[in-house]
């Protein structure tokens, strides 16, 4: 009896002074950098992401409400249980408050799930899959930087309408590739297109000849790439070389800025994809991607570098708004203001997760226009969010619709 | 187009010449391992390595040194041979004479020091060769569309590979060579330098892969990962062939490069763990390879 007096008074006293300082888990707002550090992704996130975040801490001022701000970093080797384990550790033993950065949609499905079980947010800046915000949501998940499906609708509709109307993919062969299909297929059918035949590539394959020639002989229109990396690389490379650009277009349904550059203007040039950010936008993104090149080497920063900068700074602002680092009072608060940064433009954060924001439908530039090796885009339309994704009604995600 | 049995015949040839493209590589790659650890007991797991070196060597020749393909061709498995030599007589000399495993952690932890430096050099998205103005375009044939490129590649490591064979299996050179491996003491009594012959032999081995290295560049894209990815299946291939037979390493290589062909036409998902399959049967029913000697 006298112990449970103790702890009660104990807690009241700790409620008390929590309120008067604002209430923190502990004293300071620690930020956990998931990556590939040394994988096929690690041009895309790593030492980037770990860059971004650091600088929106700086921005900020590394300090919010009067506590420090803490980054630390660790590398999942693109393994979901690496992933997994790291997150535990860090919730359980080391206060991590939030993580940003995951990277590959296996690996950050294995997150979320740890986190949503700790009640804790995760930013998620890089991966792909519309699941997140869709069949796998929570109320701690921040989708960021873009999804399958405005990929789909960005980069497919279009070219459907355009009179493209006979589609084979060559997908990668996990959770991402089989979703990017999926949801493409949809968009395809939906403007009355069909699929005439895929073929599924394992990850990191580095020969793609026999699945081009396969594509070739499906007489498509379109051979849509539903992969990334190295791969989405290696593929075309290999359908220039097979003669295969010739006779049919190939579209690159997921194409980060050091991918893009990897390729030769002679064989990308022309492609039309969609992207969530270029770095050489306007002044806005200029500014940022200037100090961050500073920093990397002059590497011009990907869009899931400038999600992953975005995200922080947004999350820390909501922290000081909300006087606290108590996820829900957080998400409350991110939720509640509007995303408007270099990087997200008319954007907002929707019930289910999904920061929903303009994005860029840009076409690689040929060799002779352009101006130096960094000088990749041309932005060819800004698609409203709301168009660009996927409406919260059909998406299906149980917790928001029910909060309508 | 021709059918037979609801088998698109055209997709099967082109399936089954792509695969005997790969299969040269397998073939060439192979063949350096089998030198290796036929003549020289040593498990070399830095051959994906050494083979990434050459493809990067070949892409800094030629944007930072002005050296074409063809210079590559001959200049850059010469200088990943005398890398190659240069870790011999550094690092694997002084463990030649003790368990193979120590040699098998020793080569593969300079792997994993190359690719690390290289990722950290390069970064992981890799860069671009750009193919010989010579071999670019290709043929129609009434199946498919052959690249020159590939044609080469077909030509040109059937001719090294025949070569190499010929060197070890029928010259004096190579007599010198299987004997030194046979009885080093023996050999010396006779007044061969047999540590020289060693030291060659494994720089000649490495510098194949790097031979393959520039072969693959222009049409992979040069990666710090590019070795990791297909050393696994250059040793199943190693293994089928029975550990150290040089022309059954050859044979294997082009085979197994033609069974892939034909899985990725019928069943694609099992094409990258059809030669592991093969390797599991061949254990079994001839475990020291189709071509190897029983111990």
């Amino acid at each position: 009896m006298k112990l449970m007096f103790k702890t009660a008074a104990a807690t009241a006293l700790i409620a008390a002074t929590g309120l008067a300082h604002g209430s923190f888990s502990d004293d300071k707002v620690k930020i956990g950098v998931l990556g590939d550090m040394g994988g096929v992704y690690s041009d895309i996130t790593g030492q980037g992401s770990i860059e971004a975040v650091q600088m929106a801490v700086e921005d900020f001022g590394g300090k919010v409400l009067g506590k420090p701000i803490e980054v630390v970093s660790a590398d999942t080797q693109l393994k979901p249980d690496i992933g997994s384990t790291i997150a535990r550790q860090w919730i359980e033993n080391e206060q991590v408050d939030v993580i940003n950065g995951a990277v590959a949609s296996s690996v950050t499905g294995a997150v979320t799930k740890v986190m949503t079980d700790a009640k804790k947010i995760t930013l998620i800046a890089a991966p792909a899959s519309h699941a997140f915000t869709t069949s796998a949501c929570s109320p701690y998940n921040a989708h960021w930087t873009y999804d399958v499906v405005s990929l789909a609708n960005g980069t497919v509709q279009p070219m459907v309408e355009g009179g493209a109307k006979k589609w084979f993919f060559v997908t990668a062969d996990y959770g991402f590739g089989h979703a990017l299909e999926s949801v493409a297929t949809g968009v395809i059918e939906a403007n009355g297109g069909e699929v005439v035949g895929g073929v599924r590539a394992p990850l990191g394959t580095s020969d793609f000849s026999s699945y081009i020639l396969q594509a070739q002989s499906s007489g498509a229109d379109v051979i849509a790439l539903a992969n990334t990396g190295s791969d989405m690389v290696n593929a075309l490379k290999t359908a220039a070389e097979f003669g295969v650009t010739e006779m049919a277009d190939v579209a690159g349904l997921l194409v980060f800025t050091p991918n893009a550059q990897a390729l030769d203007p002679a064989i990308a040039g022309g492609m039309k994809l969609t992207t969530g950010f270029y770095w050489d936008m306007d002044d806005q993104t200029r500014e940022w991607s200037k100090r961050y090149m500073a920093r990397m080497d002059g590497k011009i920063p990907s869009m899931a570098h400038a999600g992953a900068y975005s995200s922080t700074m947004h999350y820390l602002k909501a922290v000081e708004a909300a006087g606290t680092d108590e996820s829900d009072a957080v998400m409350a608060k991110m939720k509640e203001t509007p995303v408007e940064d270099f990087f997200s433009r008319n954007g907002y954060l929707r019930k289910d997760g999904r920061m929903v924001h303009d994005m860029l439908q840009v076409r690689i530039k040929n060799a002779d226009e352009r101006s130096n090796e960094n000088d990749i885009f041309a932005i060819e339309k800004v698609i409203k969010g709301e168009d660009a994704f996927m409406k919260m009604e059909d998406g299906g995600c149980a917790f928001a619709l029910s909060q309508e | 187009m021709a059918t037979f049995f609801d088998i698109n015949l055209f997709g099967l040839f082109g399936q089954l010449l792509i695969g005997l493209i790969n299969g040269s590589f397998y073939a060439l790659l192979a063949l350096g391992l089998a030198i290796i650890f036929g003549l020289l007991k040593i498990i070399n797991f830095s051959q994906g390595a050494l083979y990434m070196l050459g493809a990067f060597a070949a892409w800094i020749g030629l944007n930072y040194l002005g050296i074409n393909y063809w210079w590559a061709l001959i200049l850059v498995p010469l200088a990943v041979g005398a890398f190659g030599i240069l870790l011999e007589r550094t690092l694997i000399r002084p463990i030649a004479n003790e368990d193979h495993l120590y040699s098998l952690l020793l080569t593969f932890g300079i792997a994993l020091i190359l690719q690390g430096l290289f990722t950290h050099w390069f970064g992981s998205s890799g860069l671009s060769y750009e193919m010989p103005e010579e071999l670019k375009g290709g043929t129609r044939l009434p199946f498919m569309y052959l690249p020159n490129y590939r044609a080469w590649i077909i030509v040109f490591s059937l001719v090294v590979c025949a070569g190499t064979w010929f060197m070890i299996e029928k010259t004096r050179l190579g007599a010198y060579l299987r004997a030194g491996t046979e009885n080093a003491q023996l050999m010396q009594a006779f007044g061969i330098n047999v540590p020289l012959l060693v030291t060659l032999t494994y720089g000649f081995g490495v510098g194949l892969a790097g031979l393959a290295g520039v072969l693959a560049a222009p049409i992979y894209t040069v990666s710090p990962d590019m070795g990791s990815n297909i050393l696994i299946v250059v040793f199943a291939i190693v293994v089928i062939g029975g550990m150290g037979s040089i022309g059954g390493a050859i044979l294997t290589g082009l085979a197994m490069g033609i069974i892939e062909g034909l899985t990725k036409y019928f069943y694609p998902e099992a094409s990258n763990t059809v030669i592991f399959l093969v390797m599991v049967l061949v254990l079994l029913i001839k475990p020291a390879g189709l071509f190897g000697k029983e111990a």
